[in-house]
C-alpha cells in the first residue's frame, strides 16, 4: 500500500471511530445529554485520537528509520573488496543499487532474467525506461538491487499490516471506553495541550536547528582550514575546485567580506537614518492628521517591495545612472569623459538599500516618539521654547535609548540583506575606502559558494556555513541588544 | 546668571523699552528649516517610491504585449519527408529539417531572392527559434498537413519584437544595433502585409524559462509560487496559532516561555539567508529531500514565516476583553472551550491578516530559495511540490542576470505580475482588518 493510501485508511477509520463513539455515547445518555460527562462530540474525538495518534506516530517512526537500516543490511552484503573501497565510493555504489531497484519494477520477467545472467546491458534497458544509471552496473549491484526491493516491499508489507492492526486496535480500545461518567472531555483536552505545546516548540526547534546546522557544517570547514585564517585572513580566494577535488589551496578571509558588508550598511544607514528619522520627527509633531494617513502607508509600501525589486532596481535604473552621471561630471570638470563610478559600487548598493530602510528607521522611531509623555512636551512648550527646540532638547534626548535600538535592528537588516547586494555590490573581495568601486558582502559571498553545483565535502561550500554563523551571531547579538536597550527604555515611562 | 539677571533690569526702567531679544526671528527660521528637513524627508521616500514603481512599469508593461507573424507555410514534403517513409517509420518527423520550412516561408512572403544568402538568414533570424518546434509539434499532431499550405503564427525574434514596439532607437548606426536596416524594413513590409501584429502575451504566464526572451515565461514560477504559498498557509497557520494559543492563554509564567518568548523575537529578525542555510543543511542535506522541490522551499518559508504569524497572533488574542473569557469560564466552559469557542473566533479576523501579511513576505523572498536550489532553470511546469520548480522571485532574478534588453522588458513584466498579488494580498488584508475589526 502506498503512504498516501494507508492515511486515506486511517482517516477513514479515525472518522468511523468518531462516529462510532459518538453515536453509542447518545445511545448511553438516553436521550438525555445531562447524563453524560462529556458531550458525544469528546467521546468521538477521543475515540478518533486513539484510532489515529499512535498509529501515525509509528507511520512516521517506520518511514523515517527502515530506509536506512535496510541500507545497512544491503551494504553488509556487499563483496568484502567492495567495502574495502572508500566511503565516497561506496556511497556512488550503494546510489547505483537503489537506481537499478527503481528500475527494475518497470522491467519484464524476460527482461531481468536477461540482465542477471548478463545477457542485456542493463544501463542501456534502464536508460530506455527512463532511470539512467551513472555507470556500468556490476553483478553484485543487481544481487543487491533485488535484495533492496525485496526488503523493502516487506518492510511495507508490515508497516501496513501494523499501522492499520494499530489503528483498529486504538479505535476498538476508544470505543469500549465509552461510558456515561468517563471524563472524555478532559482526556481531548489533555491531547489538545500537548499539540499546543509542540507547536510553541517549534520555534525552540528552529533556533536550535539553526544553530546546530550551522555548527556542525562549520566545524567541518574549521577541521579543513584553521579558525585563524578564516577570521583574521584579508584575502578571499576560494579557488573553486574542480568536480571531485578537495583542493584547500583557497584562502578564506572573513576580513575583506565584513568590510564590505560594513561599510554598504554604513553608506545605507547613512542614507536611512537622516530620511527615516525626519520622516518620523514630521509625521509624529508636524503633520495633520490627514498627510500622516497618508505619507505614512506611501513610506510603508517602501518596506513591503520585495528586495529583488530593489536589487533590479539599482540594477538597470540606479547604478547606470550613477555611472553616467559621474561620467558628465568628470568631463566637465577635468574635460576626461570617464565614469569614476563603478555601476555595481558600494554607493549604488548602499543608496538603494537606505531606501528599503527607510520606512523601518521611520516607523520604529514614531512608535517611540510617539510613546514621549505629553507632559514633557507641554512643559518644555509652555516654556516658551518652539517646537523644533522641544524635539532637539527634549524628545529626543528623552526617547534617544529608543532609537538608538531601533538603529541597531536597522542595522542588523542591512547587515543581513541579500538580494540588492547580489545584483548591485559586485562580486569583487577587496578592502577599499572608495565608495565608488565594487565590494563584496558576506551574504553574497554565501550565495555564490552555494549555488550552482554542491559537494558537501569541499571548504569551497562549507565555508558558506561559516559565513553564516558569523552572520548569524552578529545580527542575533545586535538584536538581542536592541531589545533590551528598548524595553528598559519602556520601562522608564511606564 | 547674568543673562537671567539682564532682563529683568531692563524690565524695570521704563525708559529703555526695546524689547528684549530673545533671537525669536532666528528660531522661527530654524523652525522653518527643521520642518522643511521633515518635508524633503517624507517627500525624498516618497518620489524614490513613484520612481521605483513608474522605471518598473515603463520598462515592463509592454511585456504584456508580443509580437507574432502570421505567415502562410508550406509544408513541403519534400522538405519533411523526401523519402515517404513517415507511414513506417514516424521517427522521421521528428527529426525533419523544420528550420528550413519556415525559413523558406519567410523568404517566399518578403519576396526574397533564396540565393542571396545572408539575405536569406537575415529574414530567417526575425523569427523566433523556437518557431521549428512549434511546427514540428503541429506537423507531429497531425501529419495530413504535410503537402498542404496553411497559416501559422509564429512568435518574432526578441529583436523584432522590441523594434516593434518601438524600442530601439533607429538613429544609433546600423552596426551598433541587433537590427539591420532591412529587417526594418522587411517588418514595415509585413506590417502593411498585416502579417506581423502584438497579440497578449499568454505565453508570459504559461511557459516556462527558455534562453529566448521571447519564448521565456513565468509559467513554472507561478506554479511554483503556488506551491510554495499553499505549504505555507497550511503548515504556518495551525502551527503559528496552535503556538500563539499556548503562548497566550495557557503557558506558566516560567523560564522556559520567556526564553520561547524571547527566541521568537530574535527569530523574526533573522536575516532570510540564514534560514536558506537551514533549509540546505537540515532539509536536503539530512532528510534528504530532493534538490530545487518547491516542498523544500515552502517548509523554509514556512519557518521564516512562523515568528511573523506568532506575532501578529498574539497581538490579536490579546485584544479579545478578559470580560468575554471570563464570561464563557463564569457559563462553565473549560478553558479550552474558553478558547477555541470564544476567543478564537473573536480573534480571527487579526489572525488572518497577520497571516496575509506574513503570506505576502514570503512570497516576495528570494534568498533562501537560491540557496536551496531552486534558481535551476526549469522548462517544464511542476506536477507535484517534489518536482524541480523555481518561484516568482527566483524567476526575477534568474532574468535580471540576463543581458539582453527583452529579458529587462520581461523581468520588468515578471516585477509588475509579483507586485500585483503583493497588491492584491495586502489589500485583502486591509479589508478583512476594515470589515471585521472591533474596537472593543
Amino acid at each position: 500500500m502506498s503512504t498516501s493510501l494507508i492515511l486515506l485508511s486511517l482517516l477513514v477509520i479515525g472518522i468511523a471511530a468518531y462516529v462510532m463513539a459518538s453515536s453509542r455515547a447518545n445511545a448511553l445518555s438516553g436521550g438525555k445529554s445531562s447524563n453524560l460527562h462529556s458531550r458525544p462530540g469528546y467521546y468521538g474525538s477521543y475515540a478518533a485520537v486513539w484510532a489515529m495518534l499512535p498509529s501515525l506516530i509509528v507511520l512516521a517512526l517506520w518511514l523515517s528509520i527502515s530506509p536506512s537500516i535496510i541500507e545497512t543490511s544491503i551494504r553488509g552484503a556487499f563483496p568484502d573488496e567492495v567495502k574495502a573501497q572508500p566511503a565516497a565510493t561506496q556511497n556512488l555504489n550503494y546510489g547505483m543499487v537503489s537506481a537499478i531497484a527503481r528500475g527494475l519494477p518497470k522491467l519484464t520477467a524476460e527482461e531481468v532474467a536477461g540482465i542477471t545472467d548478463g545477457s542485456i546491458d542493463i544501463q542501456a534497458k534502464l536508460g530506455e525506461k527512463g532511470v539512467p544509471l551513472a555507470g556500468a552496473a556490476e553483478p553484485y549491484m543487481i544481487e543487491g538491487a533485488k535484495n533492496l526491493t525485496a526488503k523493502t516491499a516487506v518492510s511495507r508489507l508490515v508497516m501496513t499490516g501494523v499501522v492499520l492492526l494499530l489503528a483498529v486496535a486504538g479505535a476498538a480500545y476508544g470505543l469500549r471506553s465509552v461510558a456515561p461518567r468517563f471524563r472524555a472531555r478532559n482526556q481531548v483536552e489533555r491531547v489538545m495541550l500537548w499539540g499546543l505545546i509542540v507547536a510553541s516548540s517549534i520555534a525552540i526547534l528552529t533556533t536550535i536547528g539553526i544553530v546546530l546546522s550551522m555548527l556542525s557544517e562549520a566545524a567541518r570547514f574549521f577541521a579543513m582550514v584553521p579558525a585563524s585564517d578564516f577570521f583574521f585572513g584579508t584575502v578571499w580566494d576560494p579557488r573553486f575546485a574542480g568536480a571531485g577535488g578537495t583542493s584547500t589551496e583557497g584562502q578564506f578571509g572573513l576580513i575583506p567580506l565584513l568590510a564590505g558588508t560594513l561599510y554598504i550598511g554604513f553608506v545605507a544607514m547613512l542614507v536611512a537614518v537622516p530620511v527615516g528619522l525626519f520622516a518620523a520627527i514630521y509625521m509624529a509633531e508636524y503633520a495633520s492628521p490627514r498627510l500622516r494617513s497618508l505619507a505614512k502607508p506611501l513610506l510603508e509600501v517602501l518596506a513591503g517591495i520585495p528586495t529583488i525589486v530593489y536589487g533590479f532596481f539599482a540594477l538597470v535604473t540606479v547604478g547606470p545612472f550613477l555611472r553616467d552621471l559621474s561620467q558628465q561630471v568628470n568631463g566637465l570638470v577635468t574635460g576626461n569623459y570617464m565614469n569614476f563610478i563603478q555601476a555595481q559600487s558600494v554607493l549604488t548598493a548602499g543608496i538603494v538599500m537606505g531606501i528599503m530602510l527607510i520606512p523601518y528607521v521611520s516607523s520604529l522611531s514614531d512608535d517611540i516618539i510617539t510613546a514621549v509623555p505629553r507632559a514633557m512636551r507641554d512643559g518644555s512648550l509652555g516654556l516658551g521654547a518652539t517646537r523644533s527646540e522641544t524635539i532637539k532638547k527634549v524628545i529626543l534626548p528623552a526617547a534617544l535609548p529608543g532609537i538608538v535600538g531601533a538603529l541597531l535592528m536597522t542595522a542588523s537588516r542591512a547587515i543581513g540583506e541579500t538580494m540588492i547586494v547580489v545584483l548591485a555590490a559586485g562580486v569583487a573581495a577587496r578592502i577599499d575606502i572608495n565608495p565608488f568601486e565594487p565590494m563584496t558582502t558576506v551574504t553574497v559571498k554565501i550565495v555564490s559558494q552555494l549555488t550552482g553545483d554542491l559537494e558537501f565535502t569541499s571548504p569551497q561550500t562549507l565555508v558558506a556555513f561559516a559565513l553564516g554563523i558569523t552572520l548569524f551571531c552578529i545580527t542575533l547579538c545586535l538584536n538581542i541588544y536592541a531589545l533590551y536597550i528598548v524595553r528598559k527604555y519602556r520601562e522608564q515611562y511606564e | 546668571m547674568t543673562n537671567i539677571v539682564s532682563p529683568v533690569a531692563g524690565a524695570v526702567s521704563p525708559a529703555a523699552a526695546p524689547r528684549r531679544d530673545i533671537g525669536i526671528k532666528r528660531r522661527y527660521a530654524a523652525e522653518r528649516r527643521f520642518r522643511a528637513y521633515g518635508i524633503a524627508a517624507i517627500t525624498f521616500g516618497v518620489v524614490f517610491l513613484i520612481l521605483l514603481l513608474s522605471t518598473v512599469i515603463r520598462n515592463g508593461y509592454t511585456a504584456f504585449q508580443q509580437t507574432a507573424i502570421t505567415i502562410p507555410v508550406e509544408i513541403s514534403e519534400k522538405l519533411i519527408d523526401p523519402d515517404n517513409k513517415r507511414a513506417t517509420d514516424p521517427s522521421v518527423l521528428i527529426a525533419a529539417n523544420y528550420p528550413a520550412v519556415v525559413r523558406d516561408a519567410i523568404v517566399k512572403q518578403l519576396g526574397i531572392d533564396p540565393s542571396k544568402r545572408t539575405e536569406v538568414r537575415e529574414a530567417a533570424a526575425m523569427i523566433s527559434k523556437g518557431a521549428p518546434i512549434q511546427l514540428r509539434n503541429l506537423v507531429v499532431a497531425n501529419p495530413a498537413l504535410i503537402g498542404t499550405t496553411v497559416n501559422v503564427t509564429f512568435l518574432a525574434d526578441a529583436n523584432i519584437d522590441s523594434a516593434n514596439k518601438g524600442q530601439i532607437d533607429l538613429n544609433v548606426p546600423e552596426a551598433n544595433r541587433k537590427v539591420s536596416d532591412t529587417q526594418i524594413g522587411w517588418m514595415n513590409q509585413l506590417k502593411s502585409a498585416g502579417a506581423i501584429e502584438k497579440q497578449f502575451n499568454t505565453g508570459l504566464f504559461t511557459s516556462g524559462n527558455s534562453s529566448r526572451p521571447e519564448a521565456a515565461g513565468l509559467g513554472v514560477a507561478l506554479v511554483g509560487s503556488l506551491y510554495l504559498m499553499l505549504i505555507v498557509l497550511a503548515l504556518s497557520l495551525p502551527i503559528g496559532v496552535a503556538a500563539s494559543i499556548y503562548l497566550e492563554e495557557f503557558a506558566p509564567k516560567n523560564k522556559l516561555t520567556d526564553l520561547i518568548e524571547v527566541n521568537i523575537n530574535n527569530l523574526a529578525a533573522v536575516p532570510s539567508i540564514v534560514y536558506g542555510l537551514l533549509g540546505l543543511s537540515v532539509f536536503i542535506n539530512f532528510a534528504g529531500f530532493p534538490r530545487s522541490a518547491s516542498l523544500v522551499g515552502g517548509l523554509v518559508l514556512t519557518l521564516m514565516t512562523l515568528p511573523t504569524i506568532i506575532i501578529a497572533t498574539r497581538a490579536a488574542l490579546r485584544a479579545v476583553p478578559p470580560s468575554i473569557r471570563s464570561a464563557a469560564l463564569g457559563l462553565g466552559a473549560s478553558k479550552m472551550q474558553m478558547v477555541f469557542h470564544h476567543v478564537l473566533p473573536l480573534a480571527m479576523p487579526g489572525i488572518l491578516t497577520g497571516t496575509i501579511i506574513g503570506l505576502a513576505h514570503a512570497l516576495g523572498e528570494t534568498a533562501p530559495l537560491l540557496l536551496i536550489g531552486m534558481v535551476a532553470f526549469v522548462a517544464d511546469i511542476p506536477g507535484t511540490p517534489l518536482e524541480p520548480s523555481t518561484a516568482l522571485p527566483v524567476q526575477i532574478y534568474m532574468w535580471a542576470n540576463e543581458a539582453e534588453r527583452a529579458f529587462v522588458e520581461r523581468t520588468s513584466g515578471a516585477i509588475i505580475v509579483l507586485l500585483l498579488f503583493l497588491i492584491l494580498m495586502n489589500l485583502g488584508a486591509i479589508l478583512l482588518r476594515r470589515r471585521f475589526e472591533r474596537r472593543w
